[in-house]
């Protein structure tokens, strides 16, 4: 064989192995990430109180949760409070994101930073403040605390997905909706409302998801009658030690991985829709 | 009869004079052209009588009555935005439609008073067209339209045209004309091309750095400049300096010159303008102004030449040639020379 391919061969066999190194090394991380996840959703199957070994395939367990009051008063909590809270904080949210796309660039840009605070801050911090704050103003821990503090860490999130639409906006349109003869509330609703509403769907799914998915900050601010499932599934831990959990922890997780899915989806979407607009214009 | 009276207008950005004292009166069914430079105030008068920004200082008037504090949305006037502002998520007939849903109108009149819109600019059959997919020249119809369909008294037009190449701009210029014509409303159009000012305006209101220079018909604002500026504006010009002696008689460039003018003080210094196109080229020797031609440009219908003498650069439009580097004459009428003051 020619030395100049055997170099070639050399270099090539040198190619695969760093592509298969590579590839070796994204599947270990994601096997760390979700291995404990599929393991704890085989063993919700498994038709024994063991934990290591699989005894046959079973629906039992998924069965006894509905059967549980504790927990199935704790799914009632955290829906009410994840809808509530959702639609709540999307019509605060929606109404900061306007009133803050009308200030002047300096008030704006110091207002967004205000904005990134809470979702970049600590959620123990959150937690411990906001329970702190109820404690001091008298407010009884239970539902309503719950629900306050589930709004004020979903707001951020609603603003930060309304802002960027409304910075795509013609500024003209709602001057054009006003010289037309509708007055400013009527202007909002039929023209910039329309336009920035997938913006405001995103950012309520995403307020739905976080409130779901939330644990230290409800841990800080429910009361005993109040509790979510992430508390719920915490004291079961710690109480006794059922397969419940498995059971009641994959359906949270499939429910908000579900959740997430949708919210990346209309997310890439709606950043890809500006632009096939200028495409249809040319 | 004036349907909109501007008195002294004064507004400031960030501490910046936009507008400076300006006043202004606009007859009823005029075709009237704000025409200036940008950044000269233009679009902001527009926006002051649409009710958008708010006058710092002076009032609006519309029929005689002081309507400085109403919103838009109470002013019988309407506005064609710069770059349309169609609302995207509504077709062709919605977004026309926009100003009679919002009065409650029955369903029957809207589909009407749209179908008669439509034919107005010319866009029947497109209905229900989303206004994405429209050409420029189709989303301007469409804003027309929408802004038409209440009836208002005035229209308003910021740089409508300006999104559009040569050959559209033309046409809509004069569709626009007819508009205004045939629906007897009167149309206050901001732009910064002087040509299309002179060509569609019955009134032509020369703007610069927040203060109104000359308000005239285009024949006066480009026959009678009032100064150096509205001269340069509107159409090249040669702009020399001199001084009037007496009247009818002028001194520029070593010479005194026979002229059509009158009523200046004794030796005032003036502006002379000499249009391009007023200026004959002759033979060098007999000549009052001659020079050396430094360049030649064709542009058409003739030749753009710029000849170099007696302490001048002369633009001279011709249609005989002259080589660059020779001598030539330029030959001019006393009625062809225009006498400023300075400004």
């Amino acid at each position: 064989m020619a030395p100049e391919k055997l170099v070639r061969r050399f270099w090539e066999s040198i190619r695969h192995i760093k592509t298969f190194i590579y590839r070796f090394y994204v599947w270990l991380v994601l096997v760390f990430f979700y291995a404990p996840i599929f393991v704890l959703m085989v063993f919700s199957f498994n038709n024994s109180k063991s934990r290591t070994v699989w005894l046959g395939f079973t629906f039992d367990w998924y069965l006894q949760l509905f059967k549980d009051e504790t927990i199935m008063h704790s799914v009632y909590v955290t829906l009410v409070v994840a809808v509530l809270a959702a639609l709540l904080s999307t019509v605060l949210g929606t109404a900061a994101a306007i009133g803050i796309a009308g200030m002047g660039k300096r008030q704006r840009a110091l207002i967004m930073n205000v904005t990134y605070i809470p979702v970049l801050s600590p959620e123990i911090i959150t937690g411990v403040s906001i329970m702190l704050l109820f404690v001091w103003s008298g407010l009884k821990l239970g539902m309503l605390t719950l629900l306050l503090a589930h709004i004020s860490f979903d707001v951020p999130f609603v603003i930060l997905s309304v802002s960027p639409k409304l910075r795509q906006l013609d500024p003209h349109l709602f001057e054009a909706a006003l010289d037309l003869g509708a007055k400013p509330m009527s202007a909002m609703r039929k023209v910039i409302l329309p336009q920035i509403w997938p913006g405001v769907i995103t950012g309520m799914l995403m307020a739905f998801t976080l409130s779901v998915d939330d644990f230290v900050i409800s841990y800080f601010t429910s009361g005993p009658t109040s509790q979510t499932l992430s508390i719920t599934i915490y004291a079961m831990t710690r109480k006794r030690v059922s397969p419940e959990i498995n059971a009641l922890s994959t359906l949270l997780f499939i429910v908000v991985l579900t959740l997430l899915v949708i919210v990346n989806l209309r997310q890439s979407r709606d950043n890809k829709q500006p632009q096939r607009k200028e495409e249809d214009v040319r | 009869m004036d349907v909109i009276s501007l008195r002294n207008i004064s507004i400031s950005f960030d501490g910046e004079p936009v507008l400076k004292s300006i006043s202004l009166n606009i007859r009823d069914k005029e075709f009237i052209t704000l025409l200036g430079p940008s950044g000269c105030g233009k679009t902001t008068t527009l926006r002051i009588i649409g009710g958008f920004t708010k006058p710092d200082r002076g009032d609006v008037f519309f029929d005689g009555q002081r309507i400085n504090g109403l919103p838009p949305y109470k002013r019988h006037v309407n506005t064609v935005f710069q770059r349309y502002a169609l609302f995207p998520h509504l077709n062709v007939f919605e977004n026309i439609a926009f100003g009679l849903r919002i009065t409650k109108t029955p369903e029957k009149v809207v589909r009407q008073k749209v179908g008669e819109m439509l034919s107005l600019v010319n866009l029947s059959g497109f209905e229900k067209r989303q206004s994405g997919a429209l050409s420029g020249g189709q989303q301007q119809r469409v804003a027309i339209a929408r802004a038409l369909i209440n009836k208002p008294r005035v229209l308003l037009l910021d740089e409508p045209l300006g999104a559009l190449d040569l050959k559209l701009r033309k046409e809509m210029q004069g569709e626009l004309k007819n508009i205004q014509k045939r629906s007897g409303i009167t149309f206050i159009y901001v732009t910064h091309d002087q040509e299309e000012a002179l060509t569609m305006s019955d009134t032509v209101v020369v703007m610069n750095a927040g203060e109104i220079l000359q308000v005239g018909t285009p024949e006066d604002i480009y026959n009678e400049p009032r100064n150096a500026f509205v001269a340069d504006f509107i159409g090249e010009s040669n702009i020399i300096p001199g001084v009037m002696p007496a009247d009818f008689a002028v001194d520029f460039c070593g010479g005194r010159f026979e002229c059509v003018d009158k009523g200046f003080e004794k030796d005032e210094p003036v502006d002379i303008v000499l249009r391009p196109e007023d200026l004959t080229l002759i033979e060098a020797g007999n000549a009052r102004i001659h020079g050396v031609v430094r360049s030649v440009t064709f542009k058409g219908v003739h030749y753009e030449i710029i000849i170099e003498g007696m302490g001048c650069m002369w633009t001279v439009h011709s249609t005989d040639y002259a080589a660059v580097g020779t001598e030539a004459g330029l030959e001019f009428e006393p009625f062809d020379i225009h006498i400023m003051h300075k400004s």
